[in-house]
């Protein structure tokens, strides 16, 4: 047996193997900033460009337009129109309907299931549970839209009586099913790796399981759960087919969840094949790409920031 | 030798693909006809290679404009942008007309209503009908399903029956004429559009142009004889006039032959006449 040593031949080989490493860890935030500069600048005749901008500048993305001669003002996406009208909002209320009922169904389920897997569960019952949940990650998600678009839709119509079969509660529940098991990794990993001598201390002071997975090994775990729900809650908001195929992609205002939904992933997924290079509606789509991107970096960075403050005060070290 | 031998391998496939490597791109509702034609034309030709792929008219047509593929299939003509686009890339597109198609109007199979007029039809898709019983129905909303933009069908319906104007913001969109028949199969009080081709487990709807013609229900005799009001052209798009294997293909798809392989997966062909004057001299 030769005996384990790491000594470099040269100075040279060290540096260049550093370097190589380095290169490594830069090609991912290389392929972000590229990928951004991109999409940004595919996006910015909106800023820059009078004729794109007189079909769609900022404001008319934004605000209520009147289209025609006489027209209240209004909200309204209809690109292939003779007269092209932009307005994202109704698109930025169905990201977030849409979102939002998918996070209401796998925060709870996603976070039960990892406090039942990692505190009440025996070995035998967590080792089916936790591979069957992560095999929930590996559906395709063009499969789990079509599931939604044939099975779900018309059980929830027959159970609820709704009206319109594809409809936000829908498309945010398919969207659920992909996001739980995001959820559920991540918390299920926190939970399991708070320390056991944690636990017996607790069980010693007379804790019964339930008091200690509550009181005590829930609240200690909080920064990678709320980890989980961030990052569960970045693949609801940038998640194409399942919206796609299950939310009825109708660009409507309205704050009813049984009515359909058009998200912004959506739209670029079923328009960006059809658009001309550099006209205002191709612009359009990557000013929406730009919002998702900026979207999904402000809710990393916050969930980060939530991470790293809830980890000072689990360790005792702020006030 | 192996590695003499292999690459003689390698040089030998590389040469037979790029002889005759066909690709054709574009329409969803010509999707499955190309395909078709590519098979039996394989089997006819077996030195033949061809590719197809759908997208949407709209995709394809982009797609010959970049010259990234050799044939087209669109179910709308070109649009004057396009044309611009062509000629700026250096394209100069070549049209031929290869098979009919009708666009139906689907609805739930115990819908009782039966029959729809122009005028209707253009009220439920802009969002002035918003509820069967004012067409003849029960007293619910209707669910007004289409296409997405990218769909040569949507710009269609849009000019023939919207008469240009927008469909309602209500009108929820589907990838694919078959999501679209799938949804209105599942949907008692839901309405869809698309080619006849595509209908399995929905019924028809019969159109009337205007109050005092007769409803027409589509079917391969009635977009054939022009009675069915909402009908139209299938395209071919090349880059030029075709000639060698493409010229082949496309004469063979307009032959006795080719336009009885689209009969039989239920498009319509073109009336004889029609399709010898097509044909690529």
């Amino acid at each position: 047996m030769r005996e384990l040593e790491f000594r470099p031949k040269s100075k040279i080989r060290e540096l260049l193997g550093e370097k190589f490493i380095l290169l490594n860890a830069l090609v991912a935030l290389i392929a972000i900033l590229l990928i951004f500069i991109f999409i940004f600048k595919e996006a910015l005749p909106i800023f820059t460009d009078p004729e794109i901008m007189q079909e769609a500048s900022v404001d008319k993305l934004m605000l209520k337009q009147s289209f025609y001669e006489g027209q209240e003002p209004r909200f309204s996406w209809q690109p292939n129109s003779s007269v092209p009208k932009y307005s994202l909002f109704p698109l930025f209320l169905g990201t977030l309907k849409a979102a939002l009922v998918a996070m209401l169904f796998a925060v709870p389920l996603g976070v039960g299931a990892a406090i039942y897997s990692s505190e009440f569960a025996s070995r035998r019952m967590r080792e089916i549970i936790k591979p069957t949940i992560e095999l929930l990650a590996a559906i395709p998600s063009v499969v789990l839209g079509f599931f939604a678009l044939i099975v779900l839709a018309s059980l929830f119509q027959e159970i609820f009586g709704l009206t319109f079969r594809l409809n936000a509660i829908n498309a945010g529940i398919a969207l659920g099913l992909a996001v739980v098991p995001v959820i559920f990794t991540v918390a299920e990993d926190a939970m399991t790796s708070v320390p056991q001598s944690l636990r017996e201390a607790a069980i010693a002071l007379g804790a019964n399981p339930w008091q200690v997975s509550i009181t005590m090994v829930f609240p200690a775990a909080m920064p990678g759960i709320a980890a989980g729900v961030v990052l569960g809650f970045g693949r609801a908001i940038g998640e194409t087919m399942i919206v796609l195929m299950a939310s009825g992609n109708a660009a409507i205002i309205s704050w009813s969840f049984v009515e359909s939904v058009r998200t912004f992933s959506a739209t670029i997924a079923a328009e960006l094949a059809e658009v001309v290079f550099g006209s205002a509606h191709y612009s359009v789509l990557f000013f929406i790409g730009t919002i998702l991107f900026i979207f999904t970096f402000i809710i990393n960075l916050g969930g980060d920031i939530v991470l790293f403050r809830l980890k000072e005060r689990m360790q005792g070290k702020s006030k | 030798m192996k590695k003499v031998f292999l690459a003689m391998m390698l040089m030998a496939a590389v040469s037979v693909m790029a002889a005759t490597t066909i690709t054709i791109k574009g329409s969803d509702t010509l999707v499955r006809l190309g395909q078709r034609w590519a098979e039996e034309y394989m089997k006819k030709n077996p030195e033949a290679v061809i590719q197809v792929s759908g997208g949407g008219s709209g995709t394809g047509i982009a797609a010959l404009l970049n010259g990234t593929t050799d044939i087209c299939e669109s179910s709308r003509d070109m649009k004057a942008k396009e044309h611009d686009l062509a000629k700026k890339n250096g394209i100069n597109p070549y049209r031929v007309t290869v098979a009919l198609d009708g666009i139906a109007v689907f609805l739930h199979e115990t819908n009782p209503v039966n029959e729809l007029t122009f005028a209707q039809l253009k009220g439920i898709y802009t969002g002035s009908i918003t509820n069967w019983k004012e067409v003849g129905g029960p007293d619910t909303r209707i669910i007004v399903y289409g296409r997405e933009n990218n769909s040569g069908t949507y710009v269609f319906y849009k000019e023939h029956v919207l008469d240009d104007e927008d469909y309602s913001d209500y009108t929820q969109t589907l990838p694919g004429t078959a999501a679209v028949v799938n949804a209105v199969a599942k949907d008692k009080f839901g309405i869809g559009y698309g080619g006849i081709a595509w209908a399995k487990g929905v019924k028809f709807a019969a159109v009337r142009k205007n109050d005092s013609s007769t409803a027409v229900i589509p079917s391969m005799e009635t977009v054939i004889n022009g009675t069915y009001p909402i009908s139209r052209e299938l395209y071919w798009f090349f880059n030029g006039t075709p000639t060698g294997d493409l010229k082949n293909l496309v004469n063979w798809a307009l032959s006795v032959e080719g336009q009885k392989v689209a009969e039989e997966v239920d498009y319509i062909p073109l009336p004889r006449e029609l399709a010898e004057k097509n044909l690529v001299k």
